[in-house]
């Protein structure tokens, strides 16, 4: 069932203006010109140089979190849990952070907090993987328990314990260890805007994942798997390895993301900043807007990210918080939506795609 | 008082299980008609956040707010009946020591001294046991969720029992919810269900999609949720980190056993479960 390629592109923006509409009727219903609230999301969003810069902020866990969930889902393993993988990825990063930051030389820091990241987002997210491949358990459900967990972990470590990743120091309000100065991330000036260390990663995980996925026996045999798991175990694929793999690597941009919180950002193991922003569940609206294409999800965490900041800076006795949310929670359907209207036209066409499909 | 820990953890699994079970017991409906819906969380928010409006606003006529909280979610509606039972000051649904004997030892707190939410689900758990295993309209509900081409061939209108069962579900989700915000913490804290609709999901399959199962996988894991609160008042060395990740460990290894090879034939899940029926398809 192959669909026009044009329709990867038309999709998105047909979901983008139908929520648009939507939410203009929303914002006309509270009362708002739902013109002069657009303008001002444009504006400061994506109209200035420091707008960009705050976007691109928010844009770069989005982008992990979202080729996180891409990755998974393009096996057809629905991987909700990049929320608690980039916990537990950020508690990695954040422990060699800590450990090797004052002495090591400043790359081979870098690298291994980047590491540390990708392997504690992909162990966390391998039990997933091993529990659905071994005991076909429904992966849904145990990602989201996973994240829940991980949540009361970043808790513990932080606010219940004399853990390592606690500052002595914090007596009254507990919070995280800062990094050494030399521990920090680089940030970039391209073009007037400041842009993050983790961001540049994100473009180059989202390469290697296209690439992975378009050129590589791995991706060829990971579409067969989301066609047909049957057909793909006849033809000696090793079906349940491959699931265990790509959870394992989704959680790895996952937990990147969480590296990057700490290397980038908050440069100490932040259990609240972490858990107030929902980076692993718009991760996956990322992944649906962008129809699970690895490149397309830099894109849509780029616009997610200016729609959140300019959310933020809406905010106001006369502007709820919820609007912004609702605004994005009518992106995601008309995305879903829009995807299974073109299922079926394509099926009510024409008799021989019908054919191959039964 | 009844002091005994084991009996004070009884009495709080009951109350902190009812919610879970009404959700679950939605779920058993929903599933047995086929239908899989993973948006029980989202649903007993809503149930969640309307109760607690509707009582805090409307009061008055008991109809208007049923009315406002049907059009919202179905569901807090049921829960707004209920208003004969609700303290006038906290707005809480209180506590109802039944034929004066919630002093009586032991039974006292595990029988008589709970919401009327919670007898409603007693009551509720029967009915549905009946429901889906005596009565015809039962019978072809399951119909529905083993085999929708067989059903419709039978004159059983698929789409019909899959649309009504999925609202009947939506409802008592949106039940489970209000308890949250009319019994348990009688006002409204953003997302403060906590996961339960997550859980609930898991105890329909634990429940082998039987109410009388489901009621007990409830209290166990209402067990598993109050045990934080009641080992804490009892100063029990136990980081609340780890009891208060408990519920949902075991919703991991509960669907673990229950969805081996083994396991899943023997309990048999609805076989059209999650699976759209289009006629046109046949």
């Amino acid at each position: 069932l192959t669909q026009p390629r044009w329709l990867n592109w038309a999709i998105p923006v047909i979901s983008l203006v139908g929520a648009l509409v939507v939410g203009a009727i929303v914002l006309l219903a509270t009362g708002k010109n739902p013109l002069d609230v657009y303008w001002r999301i444009l504006d400061r969003g994506f109209l200035s140089q420091r707008a960009i810069t705050g976007t691109l902020r928010t844009a770069t866990p989005l982008a992990f979190t979202g080729l996180c969930a891409a990755a998974a889902f393009r096996l057809g393993v629905i991987n909700i849990g990049g929320e608690g993988q980039l916990y537990v990825g950020a508690v990695g990063a954040a422990l060699v952070g800590l450990w090797v930051g004052g002495s090591a030389p400043v790359g081979i820091t870098i690298i291994v907090m980047v590491l540390a990241g990708m392997l504690f987002g992909a162990m966390y997210a391998s039990i997933v993987g091993v529990l659905r491949s071994q005991f076909n358990t429904n992966e849904i459900i145990t990602s989201l328990m996973m994240n829940y967990i991980a949540g009361i972990i970043l808790n513990y470590l932080i606010f219940n314990s004399r853990s390592y990743w606690r500052d002595p120091r914090s007596m009254g309000f507990p919070s995280g260890k800062p990094l050494e100065k030399r521990a920090f991330w680089p940030t970039y000036e391209i073009f007037g805007t400041s842009v993050s260390f983790g961001f540049l990663l994100a473009i180059a995980a989202a390469v290697v994942l296209w690439v992975l996925y378009k050129r590589s026996r791995l991706g060829f045999e990971i579409g067969i798997i989301a066609d047909s798991p049957r057909a793909a175990r006849y033809v000696g694929i090793r079906t349940k390895w491959t699931i265990v793999a790509v959870t394992a690597m989704s959680g790895a941009l996952a937990g990147i993301g969480g590296a990057s919180q700490v290397g980038d950002f908050a440069h100490y193991l932040d259990a609240k900043g972490l858990q107030l922003n929902n980076f692993g569940y718009t991760g996956i609206v990322v992944a649906a807007l962008a129809r699970l294409n690895p490149l397309g999800a830099i894109l849509v965490a780029v616009l997610l990210g200016g729609l959140t900041n300019a959310g933020y800076s809406l905010q106001g006795p006369d502007f709820p918080s919820g609007l912004v949310g609702t605004l994005q929670g009518l992106i995601l359907f008309t995305a879903v939506a829009g995807e299974i209207l073109t299922k079926y036209r394509v099926r009510s066409n024409s008799s021989a795609a019908k054919a191959v499909a039964a | 008082m009844n002091s005994n820990l084991f009996i004070v953890i009884a009495a709080q699994a009951i109350f902190y299980g009812t919610p879970l079970f009404f959700a679950a017991l939605g779920g058993v409906f929903t599933e047995r008609s086929g239908v899989l819906n993973l948006g029980v969380e989202g649903m007993m928010l809503v149930g969640g956040v309307t109760g607690a409006w509707a009582s805090i606003h409307v009061g008055g006529s008991p109809w208007f707010t049923l009315l406002v909280a049907m059009l919202m979610a179905m569901a807090a509606s049921f829960a707004n009946i209920w208003k004969v039972a609700e303290d006038p000051v906290t707005r809480q649904v209180r506590k109802l020591d039944v034929l004066g004997l919630g002093d009586t030892p032991v039974l006292g707190p595990l029988l008589f001294n709970h919401t009327i939410l919670t007898y409603m689900s007693w009551v509720m758990c029967a009915v549905a046991s009946w429901y889906l295993f005596r009565t015809k309209i039962g019978l072809q509900l399951r119909a529905v969720g083993e085999s929708p081409q067989t059903a419709d061939a039978m004159g059983i209108n698929v789409v019909k029992y899959r649309y009504i069962h999925t609202m009947l579900g939506g409802a008592l989700a949106g039940l489970g919810g209000a308890f949250y915000s009319l019994a348990i913490v009688p006002t409204w804290v953003d997302g403060m269900t906590k996961g339960a609709g997550w859980i609930a999901i898991a105890l329909v399959i634990f429940g082998f999609w039987r109410p009388g199962l489901t009621l007990l996988g409830a209290y166990l894991f209402g067990a598993l949720q109050s045990l934080g609160t009641v080992l804490k008042s009892r100063s029990f060395d136990i980081p609340g980190d780890v009891l208060d990740a408990l519920p949902f460990v075991m919703t991991i290894v509960v669907l673990v056993l229950v969805s081996t090879r083994f396991a899943h034939k023997r309990i048999g899940a609805p076989a059209a479960l999650g699976v759209p029926y289009e006629r046109e398809e046949r």
